[in-house]
């Protein structure tokens, strides 16, 4: 056997030995493990890449959204279509990072007992969701979602929805003061057939203003939750034969 | 820091193992320096040159604008890129066969047809299913596929069409369409006289027996529905009216859910698939739909056993 001394890495027993001296370097090797793998994907050309079309959500869509994470949709559904070709042609084009860049917070998820979510908005009619959401079995037999027919009982109160905008805002979601003063009245507009919803859309290119739940009279959670679902990955235009290329030719991913 | 202080001695050599001890002890308990096994480290080394391998042929390192791109230029965008390209390219002879058969000529080449059904399946999962579910089955107001009950037809030619064009879908000309009244809405009948129509309508489809309310009923039926469902109350596909004397209901066929019907009607829709999938693939999917069980022949009335031979399922 060898003695110590000739041992490798025999000097090593000076830090085992000092408390101090371990902890200073510890920190050291954890310092350039996380400027390395964190830090650049702060200025990466490609993680923080700018898509055209990436818009905030509207109040209501808001509004559905924190219903999507207080009733925890997340545990079973993810929001992030990875690049892969089984993935793709279920779900559609794989996510962008930009497309969730207004999300606070993100909805990617990690497990995926029920389908991804991500590209939702359009595939299904609004009619269609307030049947599956009220009774998921009655339109996919096999589907083992809980039933969440409160929603459409449930009146959506929204006591403050200007200071959840705003506070959005100071996160760095680029409401203007005009969106932060109009929340509450497209709240209740955006699912409003009879409003004047011109001046919301402007505001809010692509958004969807129509009664949501089938019932016109009453601004219901279902309302909310329906807006945000059908608005989930329609604001890039993915398909545009100039983003294919240009996506297709990116180097370093 | 401090130095191993009994250095000069040497460490002590455990006598049962015949391994030096590390030289230090506590309350008489003493650390044995037992070497690495070699395969062990060996193997350590072995990841780390990996490793390195690693990090130069594949994107690893970030830099200041962009990370490094690595030898092999992999992207995993690239890789799905080229995925998806051999999985066209494989397709690619299918697609290009059934581009060049029109949909009639589809049964004759069985070859062909059994390929389209296997992708029409595919894309059944992908586009229909949230409807008319996993299995086709339907469910209230959206129709079972597997069948033979047609509201607009059921040869490959009518399914096509109504993939192409959907049902009811404003801005194409050559949608399926057509409107039933709301008879008891719009007070066309009296909500008695709708209770009437429903007694007729149990009574043809062998549901109830015959009563006085199904006889006032049948003179309103004459009077108001058998434009759209015929006289004998079978339906007409032309205006995609069901037929009323089967046990078939896409709204249900209790007395309340066809009393609802004849009050406020339904106006089913489906979208116009031609706006989003490739003629290919629609015709890959009303072959799948006509080999679900319920496909008709084609100018084949009153043959129901050429069906079966055609669709070959």
């Amino acid at each position: 056997m060898a003695t110590q001394d000739k041992q490798p890495f025999h000097w090593h027993g000076a830090i085992e030995k000092n408390i101090t001296l371990l902890g200073v370097l510890s920190l050291l090797v954890v310092l350039v493990g996380g400027i390395v793998e964190i830090a650049p994907l702060f200025w990466i050309d490609n993680t923080i890449e700018k898509v055209k079309g990436v818009r905030p959500y509207t109040p209501l869509e808001q509004a559905g959204r924190d219903i999507y994470v207080r009733e925890g949709c997340y545990l079973c559904h993810s929001q992030m279509i990875r690049p892969f070709r089984d993935e793709t042609e279920r779900y559609g084009h794989y996510s962008l990072a930009a497309e969730s860049m207004y999300d606070h917070p993100f909805q990617w998820g990690s497990e995926r007992t029920g389908p991804d979510l991500a590209r939702v908005g359009g595939k299904y009619s609004d009619a269609w969701h307030v049947q599956h959401l009220t009774a998921p079995r009655s339109v996919v037999p096999e589907s083992i979602m809980p039933n969440y027919a409160f929603l459409a009982k449930n009146e959506l109160t929204k006591p403050d929805i200007a200071a959840e905008v705003k506070s959005l805002a100071i996160t760095g979601v680029p409401y203007t003061k005009d969106d932060i003063a109009k929340a509450k009245e497209d709240l209740f507009n955006q699912a409003n057939p009879d409003a004047d919803n011109t001046d919301l859309i402007k505001r809010y290119p692509k958004a969807q203003a129509r009664d949501f739940d089938g019932n016109p009279k009453k601004l219901t959670e279902m309302d909310a939750l329906i807006a945000y679902l059908q608005v989930l990955g329609t604001f890039v235009d993915t398909e545009s034969a100039a983003a294919q290329e240009a996506l297709a030719k990116e180097k370093g991913r | 820091m401090s130095a191993p202080e009994n250095n000069e001695t040497g460490p002590r050599i455990d006598e049962p193992t015949g391994t030096a001890t590390m030289g230090h002890e506590w309350d008489g308990i003493e650390e044995l320096n037992t070497p690495l096994p070699t395969w062990w480290l060996y193997t350590f080394y072995a990841c780390i040159v990996f490793a390195i391998g690693y990090c130069v042929v594949y994107p690893a390192i970030p830099g200041i604008k962009e990370g490094s791109h690595g030898t092999f230029g992999w992207t995993s965008r690239g890789q799905l890129a080229s995925e998806m390209d051999a999985a066209k390219a494989a397709r690619a002879p299918v697609l290009a066969a059934l581009d060049a058969t029109p949909i009639e000529d589809l049964p004759k080449n069985p070859e062909l047809l059994a390929k389209a059904v296997a992708g029409g399946k595919a894309a059944f999962k992908v586009n229909c299913v949230p409807c008319h579910g996993s299995g086709a089955a339907g469910s209230i107001g959206y129709p079972n596929l597997n069948d033979d009950d047609w509201l607009w037809g059921g040869t490959l030619t009518d399914i096509q069409t109504t993939l192409e064009h959907g049902i009811r879908q404003p801005g194409d000309a050559a949608t399926r369409t057509s409107m039933m009244p709301s008879f008891g809405r719009d007070g066309i009948l009296k909500p008695a006289d709708v209770q009437d129509v429903v007694s007729y309508v149990r009574q043809i489809s062998g549901q109830e027996p015959g009563n006085a309310s199904a006889q006032r009923g049948a003179a309103l039926f004459a009077a108001n529905c058998v434009a759209c469902h015929n006289p004998d109350g079978k339906g007409n596909r032309m205006f995609g009216a069901p037929n009323l004397t089967d046990k078939v209901w896409l709204y249900g066929g209790s007395r309340t859910a066809i009393a609802e019907t004849v009050t406020n009607a339904h106006a089913g829709v489906m979208p116009a698939w031609g706006n989003r999938l490739s003629p290919a693939t629609i015709k890959m999917l009303a072959a799948y739909v006509h080999s679900l069980g319920g496909g008709e022949a084609f100018a084949a009335p009153a043959a129901p056993a050429a069906d079966a031979a055609s669709t070959g399922q």
